[in-house]
């Protein structure tokens, strides 16, 4: 299993290092969001609760973008066929996706946390915060990468699959946004980076590990032909 | 009697008409459901009705041919004579 | 033998008729006046059972979703598309019952310090989803497959819903609808528990109503089709209903 894992997931990131498109997407257009933002809310800085939300929301939408483009690949050059006569778990692309979208929204944060940091939030931020920012969005990640897995196998099969992923996940989504809005308004506090609170680090945790689970019990049945 | 003390009681007056739109929100649904349900049947009933000429219809059609084919003969036995 | 889904309709709708009237008889004549909210309290009666009875059909449409998988039975998903479809509807009433109690009480269409109602909100929308993804499928068999796969992820996804929204809210605020949980006056709970059978036994009677509309459809087809001969019935056309299929 892990050995199929650790190959499957080798694919992909080479895919992407060879012909980067979906990370340098996502990163551009989180970037043009936060310009969006600006004019948006007509404001010269955030912080607080209102950065702490233009933050995730930008993520949240440049997420869905990464889960549009996650299995499309596979679909139109028939990769699923020849992964489907292998004989190995089926279960391992569905980890190796989701390890790489989460490989993709690492890689997009470490662009649009600074270009957040340096265009729209108004305190700076010290390291202690930013550490446990870095903390908490991981484990945002995590969530986005294991559902946003899930629903694009579940979209990749329908005629307008555009559509569906983010009228599908965005939903689905809400308990992560309402966790990492709530745990990353404190650290963004224009007073000085405040307490992380404990409970949406466990929300997250509760959440990933539920639809982890779920995924994986589930996913064999979207593979099937 | 129990309805009258309720008109006695103070916040019967103002605020009725929202429970009353409440409750009524309830009972149009149910009835909106129904009357789907009932243009369903109506198709049903049509549908069936089609069948059931389609079923007659089908018993029907072979009896102008045998009445067709006793008639060839009729016309053969009255030919038959004159050659 | 196809389970014929009419008999005991009957004995059903008048079980649920009686139920009804006797829980809105019990609302309006038997429960006292609510010491906070007064006559609009009672908006209470409605919108609460309706709220469980939905969440409950979306938890039962899942539970007819993992069958459909384990077994591969077509019928199972059949099950749970009509009461996700009965839970959809019976959740428009309650957000609107709802935006009518936020009104009365607050003078706000919406109140986002309710924990209950936004959390129904985003369950609902979500399950909104469902009749586009089964429409954007094609293939019968597998639309009913990810259909299943949905069913049983949105199942999942309520109380993790409810928990968070539940944790954020109450951080801030506390409850508004104070008088929807907690310490309730036994004949305001008798009236409840009354109002929720009357619910219950409604979207039962209205699940197997709709089970038997579309088995009829199904077998009046396949007559058509022994009839006529298979020009007869029309092809089947892109739906999102599950193709039921009668031996």
């Amino acid at each position: 299993m892990f050995s199929t894992v650790a190959t499957l997931l080798r694919k992909e990131l080479r895919l992407e290092l060879r012909t980067p498109q979906t990370v340098p997407a996502m990163a551009l257009f989180s970037v043009t969001t936060f310009v969006v933002f600006h004019f948006a809310l007509q404001a010269r800085s955030v912080e607080g609760d209102l950065a702490a939300g233009v933050l995730c929301v930008t993520i949240l939408f440049a997420a869905i973008l990464g889960v549009n483009r996650l299995f499309v690949a596979d679909h139109e050059e028939g990769g699923f066929d020849g992964f489907l006569l292998a004989p190995v778990d089926r279960t391992a692309l569905l980890v190796a996706k989701a390890l790489s979208l989460l490989a993709f929204l690492v890689l997009l944060e470490l662009v649009a946390v600074p270009a957040f940091i340096l265009l729209l939030l108004e305190p700076g931020l010290g390291v202690s915060a930013l550490a446990r920012l870095a903390l908490v969005l991981f484990l945002v990640d995590i969530g986005i990468a294991v559902l946003g897995t899930l629903v694009a196998a579940l979209a990749i099969q329908t005629r307008t699959r555009d559509l569906i992923v983010p009228i599908v996940a965005l939903p689905l989504l809400i308990p992560v946004v309402i966790a990492a809005a709530r745990g990353t308004a404190p650290l963004l506090a224009a007073a000085g980076a405040g307490a992380l609170p404990g409970r949406w680090l466990a929300l997250l945790g509760l959440y990933d590990l539920v639809f982890g689970l779920l995924a994986y019990a589930v996913f064999d049945f979207l593979l099937e032909e | 009697m129990t309805a009258a003390s309720l008109l006695a009681a103070s916040t019967l007056p103002d605020n009725v008409g929202y429970v009353a739109a409440a409750y009524l929100v309830f009972l149009a649904l149910i009835l909106v459901y129904v009357a789907i349900m009932a243009s369903k049947l109506a198709r049903v009933e049509r549908e069936l009705g089609e069948l059931n000429r389609l079923a007659d219809g089908g018993g029907a059609g072979s009896a102008p041919g045998a009445d067709a084919q006793t008639q060839a003969e009729a016309e053969q036995a009255v030919q038959e004579p004159v050659a | 033998m196809t389970k014929l889904y009419g008999t005991g309709l009957r004995p059903l709708s008048l079980a649920t008729a009686l139920a009804v009237t006797v829980a809105f008889g019990f609302a309006f004549f038997y429960a006292p006046l609510d010491a906070d909210q007064g006559f609009v309290q009672k908006i209470f009666y409605v919108h609460v059972p309706m709220a469980i009875v939905a969440l409950g059909g979306f938890v039962f449409g899942a539970i007819m979703a993992i069958q459909h998988l384990r077994t591969g039975d077509r019928r199972y998903d059949l099950r749970s598309y009509v009461a996700i479809h009965l839970s959809i509807v019976l959740g428009v009433g309650v957000l609107v019952t709802g935006m009518i109690w936020a009104q009365a009480s607050w003078g706000v269409w919406f109140e986002w310090r309710e924990p209950t109602l936004v959390s129904f909100l985003i369950v609902f929308l979500l399950y909104c989803t469902y009749q586009p993804l089964r429409f954007s499928i094609e293939d019968p068999e597998k639309q009913a497959r990810y259909a299943s796969v949905f069913a049983i992820t949105a199942g999942a996804f309520v109380p993790l819903n409810f928990l968070a929204v539940r944790l954020a809210e109450t951080y801030i605020h506390p409850r508004v609808f104070a008088s929807a949980e907690g310490a309730l006056p036994a004949s305001m709970q008798l009236v409840f528990l009354s109002s929720l059978v009357a619910m219950t036994l409604l979207y039962l009677t209205l699940w197997r109503y709709e089970m038997a509309a579309k088995h009829t459809s199904a077998q009046l087809k396949s007559l058509r089709r022994k009839l006529g001969g298979d020009e007869s019935a029309p092809a089947r056309v892109r739906s999102a209903a599950p193709a039921v299929t009668t031996p």
